[in-house]
């Protein structure tokens, strides 16, 4: 598992083209991740290697289709300074685990990497850092697979002027 | 102490005090999807077990970035949406009505006070209607589609206070790409931008939805203008049986933020690739060639946009050098351009007018750019590769701009032509 090094506003454009948007399958959406930015990505990417950005990561567009072909390519977490907001949710929402760290410039493209989300650590090139820890409900969805079991379980919507939680 | 407009939106909402910062499952007012977003919504709907969506008159369904149909796939997803439509019963505004946050404006579904979600970015223009619209993915969407709530962190606010009266040829585009240049591409992640000031007051919706449309280009939420009479006004035509009622910040309300503007000597800008945030004004980069112009999106493709290019360009011609491709925003944009002559100008001068729809806007449909070349349009993201090859380059400016540029072939002050 290794580290895939990008910088700072990685936007959703250079995540997964719009010529692309037609294409639902994650599987499909992986062939052409990052294709014109980093086209060895697509190509080398192995299950459960991290992207490693900088800040903003998944600014732009509300496509899912981005946080989708990266979890196509195998991709489980994604490590940055910090998240572009709508790219922060439908992650989660599509069972992917975004982690805000602010020692990302410290990693090094390629280098291995072991993620310990739990207990809030990682370890690149034998070095620990700790990341943020993950809201609760966060897990929730991220265990059910997505939004999709989270809301399969649901009979209606907990809203706001029925509880007073 | 005070609230800001934001939570007072949602307090109203849930019926109780609800400050920024608080996470909240709140019913929405109205749900807008898409040709490109709307296909996966719906599937996250069924495999949320979804049967009958929560309020079918509460859905706004329309097709916008691929239309017509570019694409078999595209019009494969075409086809699916319409299913969707009959089977729900759900109006579709389909691909004849233009692109979406404008047909949202212009139908009336949203209003002051609202909370409205849509599985495309941009929403966050219905801010100009001194609604809370923000941008949403599918999933959510689906989960929206089902259950019509979603669960909302309520923003803090950044307030930006414009005051100042635009100079001949600078307006709300110049204001947008100045204030985005100072504030940064994620200067406002997770927050709401409150614009208000005698400028904003002064700007009318048009310029209003131009500001709004681009919040998301700081990473904010949503943009957001209290409702005046500029907004009551637009609202009363185009929902039957509006009634103003008072809504904005308090005096005391508290903000994360708050910075102030002054467009008196603020010049034309120009965002330079591959982002938003490089805004620099039009002199810096004047002389700049260029291939194509795109007048047109939901950022700048109303009849006002027009006009004010359309005023730029005289009797002259485009430079032959130039793709100019101009697109209204929306079927009533459109026949509003039309009448006022503008249309026969903008073909007589050389330009490529189309039918409203996204146009190059996306890069996904037709418009696209080869490696090497450099756009320069009226959209909101210069982002690599936006509108076509990641060695192409994008531009951002105001109609203005655009229309001066189009006639001298490269970027050009729209105050010396
Ligand atoms: S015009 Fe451009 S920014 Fe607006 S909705 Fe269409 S693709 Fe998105």
């Amino acid at each position: 598992m290794r580290v895939w090094k990008f910088g700072d506003n990685i936007d959703t454009d250079a995540i997964i083209p719009g010529r692309f948007l037609t294409i639902y399958d994650e599987k499909e959406l992986a062939k052409h991740a990052f294709e014109g930015t980093r086209d060895d990505f697509a190509a080398l990417v192995k299950d459960g290697d991290v992207i490693v950005a900088c800040r903003n990561f998944g600014c732009g567009s509300s496509r899912e289709h981005a946080p989708l072909a990266l979890k196509g390519a195998g991709v489980r977490v994604i490590l940055a300074k910090s998240f572009a907001r709508i790219f922060f949710r439908n992650a989660i929402n599509v069972g992917l685990l975004p982690l805000v760290s602010p020692d990302t410039d410290l990693m090094k493209d390629g280098s291995p990497i072991v993620v310990r989300e739990r207990e809030g650590k990682i370890v690149v090139g034998g070095r620990e850092y700790s990341v943020e820890p993950v809201p609760e409900f966060m897990y929730h969805i991220v265990e059910a697979a997505g939004l999709v079991g989270y809301a399969k379980e649901l009979k209606e919507a907990p809203v706001c002027t029925k509880s007073r939680r | 102490m005070g609230a800001t407009i934001t939570e007072k939106i949602f307090s109203s909402k849930c019926r109780r005090e609800i400050r920024a910062g608080s996470v909240v499952m709140v019913p929405v007012d109205g749900a807008m999807i898409h040709d490109i977003t709307g296909p996966l919504a719906i599937q996250k709907f069924y495999e949320m077990g979804g049967k009958q969506v929560f309020d079918r008159k509460r859905i706004i369904m329309l097709f916008d970035h691929q239309v017509p149909a570019d694409s078999i796939e595209a019009a494969m997803n075409h086809v699916y949406m319409r299913k969707f439509a009959a089977e729900q019963d759900i109006h579709n505004y389909d691909v004849c009505e233009g692109v979406c946050h404008q047909i949202v404006m212009e139908k009336g579904h949203a209003a002051p006070g609202e909370i409205i979600v849509g599985a495309d970015s941009h929403t966050c223009m219905y801010g100009a209607a001194g609604a809370f619209g923000t941008g949403i993915g599918s999933t959510d969407m689906g989960f929206v589609l089902k259950f019509g709530a979603l669960y909302f962190r309520v923003p803090e606010s950044i307030r930006a206070q414009v005051s100042g009266t635009f100079r001949h040829r600078v307006g709300a585009k110049d204001l947008i790409l100045s204030i985005a240049a100072d504030i940064g591409a994620d200067g406002a992640t997770y927050k709401a931008i409150e614009f208000a000031g005698p400028t904003i007051e002064a700007l009318d919706m048009p310029g209003r939805m131009t500001c709004c449309n681009m919040a998301i280009e700081m990473g904010a939420k949503t943009g957001i203008i209290a409702p005046d009479d500029v907004t009551w006004e637009y609202m009363t035509k185009r929902r039957a049986g509006t009634r103003p009622f008072p809504l904005a910040s308090d005096p005391d309300a508290t903000y994360a933020e708050q910075r102030s503007y002054d467009v008196n000597r603020l010049e034309p800008q120009v965002a330079t690739p591959h982002n938003v945030d490089q805004g620099v004004p039009v002199g810096t980069v004047a002389g700049t060639h260029i291939d194509q112009v795109f007048i047109g999106s939901c950022t700048n493709g109303r009849f006002e946009d027009f006009a004010e290019a359309a005023e730029v360009l005289g009797t002259r011609k485009f430079s032959a050098n130039v793709r100019v491709i101009i697109i209204p925003s929306s079927r009533e944009e459109y026949l509003k351009t039309l009448r006022a002559g503008l249309i026969e100008r903008f073909v007589a001068a050389g330009a490529l007018v189309g039918a409203p729809s996204c146009g190059p806007c996306m890069g996904g449909a037709f418009g696209l750019l080869a490696p090497g070349e450099v756009s320069l349009s009226t959209s909101n993201r210069n982002f690599r590769g936006r509108q076509g090859s990641t060695e192409a380059e994008v531009y951002l400016c105001s109609p203005a701009t655009a229309a001066a540029s189009a006639i001298s072939g490269e970027i050009t002050d729209p105050r010396e032509v």
